[in-house]
């Protein structure tokens, strides 16, 4: 029996230029998508049919693409849970976290919850479907793996690691089509409120590396970061913590 | 006598199977796409362009030039005859002598014909070609010998039933050859449609001098974009593929083959030739794409061409440098018909091999190859003084700056034309930021749809501003502001303004005084001509009247000029990468070497970057304002 399977589709935003364009994590989520469901795949986006991103996503080589219509201020998430709870999807994919909007990596955990539906976040690839379970590998870092079982339905957010985007085609993007349902109409409260600037690049601490040799350099590139410098301080008074976190900051010349 | 009649009646049979074969032949080609040319008008043009442009191409080989003029003059000369003598039959001596000239003309022609195919180079096509030469010789002869009575030279022979008899044999045989295998495929073949290619030709600029090679444009409304079958070309791009005369001259000259890429051009055309009549390429009897067995290939007018006919791996080993363009005595047009069917890979199928599908997806998102921040395009230039468009407005000079801007090699040759450009004194401003991509790589990636979205804002950009000229240090920069972006300049933003190479514009400096440069002292310079600056552009002199000027007496390579050998930077080569067996710039490199030059001489920075990518010992690689700028006379204060 073939799985429903849902790719969920946000508009990204290049990080050198700030163009909109298909999002990274997303368009991995619809090439996962494609691997299990093939042309099945629902992919579905909340917002405007009009906006040309969606273009890039079904020059994948999707038939169509699920337009929840609604106005940039409504409640995206409203819009998505509304359609999962209509559609009786086995898997549902989506990024990590959005490229644009508020960004907080929430959406798969609120569906989650309204679903009640487990999450498996930061997916490598979902090896395998079979009786109501799936295989999934979950990135970790450093390329390493860890395998799990799911039991169907989950959501599963996808990570980098996961296989990359196939190369959107202009022709099939242009004559896909776009599939308009109504989306929600509530207004996303919290974001109303806020204003968007650019952020200030944070200062980066340099890593001096005192190899003296490739090999050590080598190491120090690839190497986890060792702990063992900090200490402890859970005994000592107040007054002691505050002096080495002082010292510290002076040492490390934060502060002088 | 009781079968007198049957030279005649075979020449009527064998003319009318020959026109019934070339009506179905027609009908292939129409089952090609729409495309308007003015028919009249192309015939009536047709023999000119025969003699003038397809000759001129062909004298390059003195040999196959006179071979050709005596063979296929004499044959249509003599087949007009022909008609006259033995089938209306009129009786008139002189006819017949005039014949029998026309005959002999063309027996030596084929004569010479034989010659050469008693130890063909490996370029031309065996098979059926071995054979024709022999034809030939048969068709004249035989109708020499017809031809002796009515010249009164023999009585009349028709006596004897074994001489007509023999006489027959032989008009099968040549009339076989010449007319039936004109219309059903035979080498002769290349006569008829030859003749038609030349009058409806796609690019009909090219003929008397001209030159065309800009892309055309895809409809991005069409149903399907770019070539993903025979039927999907143009019908007289069609016709074109079906003059080929399977010279090979396409062959020797393509830099891909050389290197044993999966790439032969006469093999393509042949290929696109079995697409368009149907069937397999088991009859092909020329090299293959190296590393790949003939025989293999299949097809038909509506099948697709990259499922069973050419692999992808053919299509994408070109680097579009136009050698087999220009070398071709029919004036076929390899490049667009390998452009097309790489459109239905790019854009129908997403089918970009290596790093394309991601350079392409960097160009649409950043406007430029690398993928970086657009806001950084200028930051070459932070410590040139260099006026920018937004603010300047007006210009006499706009330089254009392209992708070079972000590579630090490329910088040095802008660096160094700009610091020319301030010696010589030149109002000159650059767009900054606001300049994109020219889009060449993409369209040549088979993209069309970002070419014109970039062609279109790039024009834009311009038509807001005021400038005489355009310079720019990239050839396929050039290439694309002056070929290809008048197919989208709506509003005339190139309009009345002179798009030049850099070479071109400092060789008008040097020229005019405006640049004053000491001799050059160093040791021997050869010149590689970029393939977007020569051949494209036709711009083979500028460059070498600078290095002149210096005093430099230039080392030509053996491929220079018209016939300069690619770097293997062109066509998006280096990006979809296909391996082969040598690399095109190891080849070129080569070339260079062996003059003995200790610099290398170029005008492109693609070339700049390939032949510097060749391990040392070579010769050191500069562009020509990098070398100039070295020999800038010190000013007297
Ligand atoms: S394409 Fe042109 S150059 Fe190549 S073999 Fe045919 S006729 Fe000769
Ligand atoms: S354009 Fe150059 S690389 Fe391409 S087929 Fe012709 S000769 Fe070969």
């Amino acid at each position: 029996m073939p799985h429903k399977v849902i790719s969920l589709i946000s508009v990204g935003r290049h990080p050198q230029s700030g163009r909109s364009r298909r999002a990274d994590q997303d368009s991995r989520a619809v090439e996962l998508g494609l691997k299990l469901a093939g042309t099945d795949l629902d992919v579905v986006h909340a917002g405007s049919s009009q906006e040309p991103v969606l273009r890039q996503y079904a020059g994948m080589g999707l038939p169509k693409v699920t337009v929840l219509e609604q106005d940039e201020s409504a409640d995206a998430l409203v819009s998505i849970a509304d359609y999962l709870k209509s559609e009786k999807a086995d898997i549902v994919l989506t990024g990590v976290r959005a490229e644009s909007g508020e960004s907080s990596g929430m959406t798969p955990y609120i569906l989650s919850e309204q679903l009640g539906w487990p999450i498996v976040a930061r997916v490598a690839d979902i090896v395998d479907i079979k009786e109501g379970e799936a295989q999934v590998l979950l990135a970790l870092p450093r390329g390493q793996r860890r395998q799990v079982t799911v039991k169907l339905p989950f959501i599963a957010s996808i990570d980098n690691a996961a296989e990359a985007a196939r190369q959107s085609a202009f022709g099939p993007g242009l004559r896909a089509k776009m599939d308009s349902q109504k989306g929600s109409t509530v207004e996303d409260s919290v974001r109303v409120d806020w204003s968007e600037a650019p952020a200030k690049a944070r200062p980066k601490r340099l890593k001096i590396v005192k190899a003296k040799t490739a090999a050590d350099r080598f190491k120090a590139a690839t190497a986890k970061p060792q702990g063992g410098s900090g200490k402890v301080m859970k005994n000592e008074s107040a007054q002691e913590q505050a002096q080495a976190i002082f010292d510290l900051l002076i040492e490390e010349k934060v502060i002088r | 006598m009781v079968i007198d009649w049957l030279p005649s009646v075979l020449i009527v049979v064998l003319l009318a199977l020959g026109v019934i074969g070339a009506l179905r032949r027609v009908s292939l080609w129409r089952a090609g796409q729409p495309e308007k040319v003015n028919l009249i008008a192309g015939l009536l043009a047709m023999p000119g362009r025969y003699l003038k442009d397809l000759h001129h191409v062909v004298e390059r080989d003195k040999y196959m030039s006179r071979t050709h003029v005596a063979t296929g003059g004499g044959f249509v000369l003599s087949m007009v005859l022909v008609l006259i003598v033995h089938v209306f039959n009129v009786q008139q001596q002189i006819v017949a002598w005039a014949l029998i000239g026309a005959l002999l003309i063309m027996l030596t022609g084929a004569f010479f014909v034989f010659k050469r195919r008693l130890n063909p180079p490996e370029r031309l096509s065996k098979g059926p070609w071995m054979r024709l030469p022999k034809s030939l010789i048969i068709y004249s002869l035989t109708f020499i010998v017809l031809t002796l009575p009515a010249a009164g030279i023999l009585p009349d022979a028709s006596g004897s039933v074994l001489m007509i008899a023999v006489l027959s044999v032989g008009i099968v045989i040549g009339l076989g050859e010449l007319l039936f295998g004109m219309g059903w495929g035979g080498p002769m073949k290349h006569a008829f449609a030859g003749a038609l290619h030349l009058a409806f030709h796609r690019r009909s600029e090219r003929f008397g001098g001209g030159r065309s090679t800009g892309l055309k444009p895809v409809n991005l409304d069409g149903d399907v974009l770019g070539v993903a079958k025979p039927s999907d070309f143009k019908w007289n791009q069609l016709l074109g593929f079906d003059a080929c005369v399977q010279c090979g001259k396409c062959q020797a000259m393509c830099p891909a083959f050389a290197a044993g890429q999966p790439l032969n051009p006469k093999k393509l055309i042949q290929d696109m030739v079995v697409g368009l009549a149907g069937g397999t390429d088991a009859n092909y009897a020329g090299s293959p794409y190296p590393g790949k067995e003939v025989g293999n290939a299949k097809g038909g007018p509506n099948e697709i061409i990259t499922a069973g006919l050419v692999s992808q791996e053919t299509l994408w080993s070109c680097t579009t440098c136009r050698a087999c363009v220009e070398e071709c005595p029919m004036m076929i047009e390899h490049v667009d018909a390998i452009v097309d069917m790489r459109r239905f890979l790019t854009m129908e199928k997403g089918e970009t091999p290596n790093k394309g599908s991601e350079v392409l997806e960097n160009i649409i998102a950043t406007d430029n190859p690398g993928g970086y921040a657009p806001g950084s395009r200028t930051n070459w230039a932070a410590d040139q003084n260099l006026a920018v468009m937004k603010e300047k407005k007006e210009t006499d000079v706009l330089f254009w700056v392209s992708d070079g801007a972000f590579d630090m090699r490329s910088q040095r040759i802008l660096r160094a034309f700009v610091k020319l450009m301030k010696h010589a004194n030149v109002d000159v401003a650059i767009l900054g930021d606001e300049e994109r991509d020219s889009g060449d790589v993409a369209r040549r990636l088979g993209d069309d749809a970002t070419f014109q979205s970039l062609a279109q804002r790039n024009l834009a950009t311009l038509g807001q501003y005021k400038f005489k000229k355009i310079v720019t240090t990239d050839p396929h920069a050039y290439h694309c502001l002056r070929n290809e972006y008048a197919d989208f300049d709506k509003e005339g933003a190139l309009e009345g303004v002179e798009v030049l190479h850099h070479t071109t514009f400092l060789n008008q400096l040097v020229q005019s005084g405006a640049l004053k440069l000491d001799a050059f002292k160093g040791g021997k310079v050869t010149y590689h001509d970029p393939c977007y600056l020569g051949r494209y552009n036709g711009e083979y002199e500028a460059p070498r009247e600078l290095l002149r000027s210096l005093g430099i007496e230039i080392a030509e390579m053996e491929r220079s000029g018209f016939r300069s050998r690619c770097c293997g930077g062109g066509g998006g080569a280096p990006i979809t990468d296909i391996p082969g067996e040598r690399r095109i710039a190891d080849m070129r490199m080569e070339d260079a070497s062996t003059t003995g030059a200790e610099l290398v001489a170029v005008g492109c920075q693609q070339c700049t970057a390939m032949l510097e990518g060749v391990v040392e010992p070579r010769p050191v690689v500069k562009d020509i304002s990098e070398i100039l700028v070295d020999q800038l006379a010190e000013e007297v204060h």
